[in-house]
């Protein structure tokens, strides 16, 4: 009788432990899901803003093709090509940027140190959004690897997460304020 | 005629456009114009005194390469001010669609501007975003010069609009003369070729296979083969008792690769086609090298059917190495068709190509007050 009655506690804690776990799981994958959303939304700002900023006709027009050309490929890179495709934005966003006097030459438009500051943002942006989608990464792989939840698959089809890998290092100029 | 010529690449660094540029203003000079280049430079390199520096180009991702580009405000007013200056009757812009000091020219300047495209591609994406941001800079070229077939097709796709043909020229004094290569020398038994290895266009298959068909009855039959490619993949193609007959120089200097013309006997150009015009071809002429090339129109068209070079059916094998045997034994022919390649090449001279060009220059400046700033 006693017998009975610790297999079946034990059955049941074993149930409960394994719901858990599962439910973390389940937890992590959405905190994932909404981390790679933020993060592209992040990557899509900042391609638009530099669109923006080459449509605006406050640069140069050479300026304007190699920013618009840039944010064309990272906007539509496909899966594979994405990390490529965005750092070459961010190489390219330096390169812009931190012409001398670029600050300067915006002042002189009404417009331009809105944009600017739009696009510090956007900036900025996808450089946080990536952290933590990085981040959510790194704890879902973590659960995801562990024993119990390959031996019974807790993660049912979800893919094993992949880091974001780019160059998202900012403008000098942005950085520094 | 007072002439500015507006370079969108790095003076310093090789490439086809500047080496285009240099020998442009080069012949224009000689013919008696007052020329000045414009073009990125480091602040350390030694210009020649009609190159003007616009300053640094930066590098960054532009069309799947990472490309040297001189932009921005700065740019922009060096080449504000180098027009202000210059007094030009004509200003000639070299590849406008790319985001450098051309397309600023275009931006700064108002007056007769003529255009050079160079470059071909497929399909570039840039190229479409670039399109409608171009047209304010394409509406003011008055003529369009294009270097290629290939060029102007790329062209008339991506930006609309027709463009006149002038191909590259050649300098032909640069390869008149050159000392053999030690080793090799005209000998009575050595074929050159000059291109990409890798590259199966360049016919370089068909060579080896009728070098094979040679040289068992040839002993003393050599290959010298200059350009880029991977070398074992070559002499992977050729039987093991033959390899040592074989030279394989890689990547060549300019200088090197005016003496590899001076070192043969016989120069092949086996291409199989989409050669629009041959520049390797008119460099061996001017080098005097007997020819040896395929038939497709574009050789046939520089040889002058045969004149100035043999010819042999594209892409046959047995048909090169019958040529071959009878150019190699013909000490005779071999030397009349040297002479024939050196006087022919002569219209492809820079000379003769800067006169076109000129031509083009006088037709825009025919109505028009010179160029100047554009402050609208």
């Amino acid at each position: 009788m006693t017998t009975l009655i610790v297999v079946i506690a034990l059955v049941v804690l074993t149930g409960v432990y394994i719901s858990w776990r599962a439910g973390r799981l389940d937890r992590l994958h959405i905190r994932l899901e909404t981390a790679h959303a933020a993060l592209d939304a992040a990557l899509l700002r900042r391609a638009a803003v530099c669109l923006e900023f080459a449509g605006s006709r406050i640069l140069d027009p050479a300026t304007s093709l190699v920013l618009a050309a840039a944010a064309h490929e990272a906007r539509t890179a496909g899966p594979d090509e994405r990390e490529h495709a965005e750092s070459d934005l961010s190489k390219t966003l330096r390169a812009v940027v931190d012409q001398e006097r670029f600050r300067e030459k915006l002042a002189e438009h009404s417009t331009g140190a809105e944009l600017l500051t739009e696009l510090d943002s956007a900036v900025a942006k996808v450089v946080y959004s990536r952290r933590f989608y990085n981040n959510a990464v790194a704890v879902t792989r973590t659960a995801q690897r562990r024993w119990l939840a390959r031996t019974l698959r807790l993660a049912g089809h979800t893919d094993y997460p992949g880091f974001f890998e780019i160059d998202d290092a900012p403008p000098d100029s942005l950085a520094v304020e | 005629m007072r002439i500015g010529i507006v370079c969108p690449y790095t003076w310093e660094v090789p490439g086809g456009v500047q080496a285009h540029i240099r020998d442009l203003a080069e012949a224009l000079i000689a013919d008696g114009h007052r020329v000045s280049v414009i073009a990125p430079a480091a602040d350390d390199t030694v210009l020649p005194p009609y190159v003007t520096s616009a300053g640094r180009a930066v590098p960054v991702p532009y069309n799947g390469s990472v490309a040297r580009l001189a932009f921005g405000f700065l740019s922009a007013n060096r080449v504000r001010r180098w027009i202000g200056e210059g007094g030009f009757d004509v200003l000639h812009v070299h590849e406008p669609a790319v985001p450098s000091l051309g397309v600023l020219a275009c931006w700064v300047a108002r007056g007769p501007i003529v255009a050079t495209f160079h470059a071909s591609y497929e399909r570039s994406r840039a190229m479409s975003v670039a399109a409608p941001m171009l047209q304010s800079a394409m509406e003011k070229i008055t003529a369009r010069i294009a270097v290629s077939d290939a060029a102007r097709k790329t062209l008339v796709e991506h930006l609309g609009g027709d463009a006149v043909l002038i191909p590259n020229g050649v300098t032909v004094s640069r390869y008149a003369e050159g000392e053999p290569l030690p080793g090799w020398g005209p000998d009575g038994g050595v074929i050159g070729f000059l291109g990409r290895m890798d590259e199966p266009r360049k016919g370089l298959a068909v060579l080896l296979e009728a070098f094979e068909t040679l040289a068992p009855e040839r002993p003393g039959l050599r290959l010298l083969i200059a350009g880029p490619g991977d070398p074992d993949d070559v002499l992977g193609r050729v039987p093991r008792a033959y390899r040592d007959r074989v030279g394989l120089l890689g990547m060549v200097s300019e200088a090197d690769k005016v003496r590899a013309y001076h070192s043969v006997d016989v120069f092949c150009a086996p291409n199989l086609g989409g050669e629009s015009f041959g520049i390797v071809l008119t460099e061996a002429m001017s080098a005097g090298a007997p020819i040896l090339a395929s038939d497709i129109p574009a050789f046939r068209r520089v040889l002058g059917d045969g004149q100035a070079g043999a010819l042999f059916a594209t892409g046959d094998a047995a048909a090169l190495a019958k040529e071959a045997a009878r150019l190699l034994d013909d000490p005779g022919r071999r030397a009349k068709l040297s002479d024939e390649a050196r006087h022919a090449v002569r219209r492809y001279d820079w000379s003769t190509v800067a006169r076109e060009v000129v031509r083009v220059y006088e037709t825009v400046t025919h109505a028009a007050a010179g160029v100047e700033e554009d402050v609208s």
